[in-house]
């Protein structure tokens, strides 16, 4: 049963060709054996998953099954699930068991899919390898002693071990893209304010995104379809129609213009994954697309534009986490400050500490504008650059990670090695613009993978391209060994 | 741009955390690492463009003034660390 799809296990359930509860029970058991070799689940919620999918059962019975009744599925532990602890990968919420659902987990509440529990993830979502992780690093499948990327690295590996058909994720410089494309699945970021962010702790408010990873670009339309949503509680929620994002999958591709910006294929990327990007390129040349060098002259200006951005907007989000209403506080503080020092010293790890400086940093008097002001200032730079893209070319394309997945320590003890893997990723962050990566190849056993970017809103045309590539390719089909 | 150790002192007051006198020459490392990255953006020309602290442009939503929440004191409570009657305790803060 892991082996299907999650539009096929859709359609088996309808069918009753297996029960939520039989589907349930495999996935549950999967984790259970499987699991201590990723260390990609941190929580499973097996009574809550059992009841669920039997109430899914009945329903599925009854002739009332919403979109994804009696689907499993997994939540990276950056959204709050009612009565279930959510730690954001940290020290500071290993103990905070929220009371209330973030809305993507109402959504998927509503469209039937049941919880299986929570993936793990760099701490507070700032990482590019779930090194960070307060119970400790994921193992990439497909090479364990090689990261799975990160953030949402849980929710990506669980994925690819076929833990799970599909895992919900977020993204701020990359995070569902490069864990997707290190191992291996496709995982979509959508554009900014598509998605409620009501329930998703924050990291920085105007570059977080949630989105689907799944093992094909039609399992994450399905997805995108129950995760998108106008939110009147997220004041970033667009309130404009959500489309049917399976309806327009197999639209010919012929005579779209594909942009391929000549900055991302420059010093830095790995020979073997050049290579497997511009097969995969020639692929959609050959269904009819037309591809065309643009060029995105800011695009070196994006991960110094980032670590400004994001680290002072983490510094605002994070300042909550005092130790007073919900989450860790240390022992015995002798007054208050001591408290706050203290509770967010040993509540917080190394990374998260060193971002939060940063931002405060480039926040503080003396150095505003010369930092955060010009880091704005070069943020609508990159705005403009896909803007004028975007009126030439209908899908920008090219690798996600400038390399393989990498092993583990590689980076060493610069923060700004690892901070330049997300060097592909970023702009479409900061622009705000619609981005997904699926699997176009393999190196040294590992996955490559393929970003497309699309126009704002264009989520239906970037999952358009994608699942045509899957229809003649078979790289999202492959497995690691070792999964069965 | 290297970052002097009074600085990190004051940043971390500022950032309510503790350095310990350990690794400040640690972290004073990493963190001149990570400004000499992002000094790169004072090369760019920047003249011709605003500042914007979002992706695109979005207006505020407003709504009718009325209450819409439910008072969930005790659902809140629940997960606090130390609470008493109604309200969270915390250290004592004022002689």
């Amino acid at each position: 049963m892991h082996n299907h799809t999650l539009a096929e296990l859709v359609n088996g359930l309808r069918n009753k060709t297996f029960t939520s509860v039989e589907l349930t029970t495999h996935f549950l058991t999967r984790i259970e054996q499987l699991n201590p070799n990723y260390n990609a689940v941190i929580t499973v919620t097996r009574d809550q998953a059992l009841d669920a999918a039997s109430k899914a059962d009945q329903r599925i019975a009854a002739g009332d099954s919403p979109a994804l009744c009696g689907v499993p599925i997994l939540h990276k532990d950056i959204f709050c699930t009612h009565g279930v602890r959510t730690s954001c990968g940290s020290k500071m919420l290993d103990n905070f068991v929220p009371p209330y659902n973030a809305t993507v987990v109402e959504n998927f509440h509503r469209d039937g899919a049941v919880m299986l529990g929570k993936t793990n993830m760099d701490e507070f979502a700032m990482g590019s390898s779930n090194e960070t992780s307060f119970y400790g690093p994921v193992n990439n499948p497909w090479a364990l002693d090689s990261v799975p990327g990160g953030s949402s690295g849980g929710s990506a590996a669980a994925v690819a071990a076929r833990l799970a058909p599909a895992a919900t994720a977020t993204d701020t410089g990359g995070s569902i893209r490069q864990p997707a494309a290190l191992c291996g699945i496709s995982g979509l970021k959508p554009t900014y304010g598509r998605v409620s962010r009501w329930g998703m702790i924050a990291f920085a408010s105007s570059l977080d995104q949630a989105g689907p990873m799944a093992r094909t670009a039609e399992d994450c339309a399905i997805l995108l379809n129950s995760m998108a949503s106008f939110d009147d509680k997220d004041s970033t929620s667009v309130d404009s129609v959500v489309p049917d994002y399976c309806a327009s999958l197999n639209n010919p591709l012929k005579g779209k213009k594909i942009g391929i910006p000549r900055e991302y294929f420059s010093e830095g990327l790995h020979a073997g994954t050049e290579r497997a990007v511009q097969k995969a390129l020639a692929e959609f040349e050959a269904q009819g697309a037309k591809l065309v060098e643009i060029s995105l002259p800011s695009s070196a200006l994006s991960v110094p534009a980032y670590y400004v951005i994001a680290p002072a907007e983490a510094s605002a989000n994070l300042s909550r986490f005092d130790g007073v209403k919900y989450g860790y506080r240390c022992d015995n503080p002798k007054d208050l400050q001591d408290m706050y020092c203290r509770t967010r010293s040993e509540g917080f790890g190394e990374e998260v500490q060193r971002r939060i400086m940063i931002g405060t940093y480039c926040l503080s008097a003396g150095y505003y504008d010369a930092y955060y002001g010009k880091a704005q200032q070069v943020r609508q730079l990159i705005q403009q650059d896909f803007v004028e893209a975007f009126k030439s070319v209908d899908l920008i394309m090219g690798p996600t990670c400038p390399s393989p997945a990498f092993k583990f320590g590689s980076k060493g003890d610069d923060p700004v090695a690892m901070y330049l893997e997300d060097i592909y990723t970023i702009a479409t962050n900061l622009a705000g613009l619609p981005g997904m990566s699926i699997p176009c190849g393999m190196v040294d056993s590992k996955p490559v993978g393929l970003q497309i970017i699309g126009n704002y809103f264009d989520e239906s045309l970037v999952l358009n391209a994608a699942h045509q590539f899957q229809q003649i390719t078979d790289w999202h089909t492959q497995a690691p060994e070792g999964i069965e | 741009m290297a970052i002097k150790q009074t600085e990190i002192e004051k940043l971390a007051t500022l950032s309510r955390l503790q350095i310990d006198e350990k690794t400040i020459a640690d972290v004073s490392e990493r963190l001149s690492s990570v400004l000499s990255l992002v000094d790169q953006l004072q090369g760019a020309d920047t003249s011709s463009v605003k500042q914007i602290s979002r992706p695109y442009h979005q207006s505020q939503r407003l709504r009718d003034d009325v209450v819409t929440e439910s008072n969930q004191r005790d659902a809140f409570q629940e997960i606090a660390p130390d609470t008493h009657s109604d309200l969270f305790t915390v250290p004592k803060m004022i002689d």
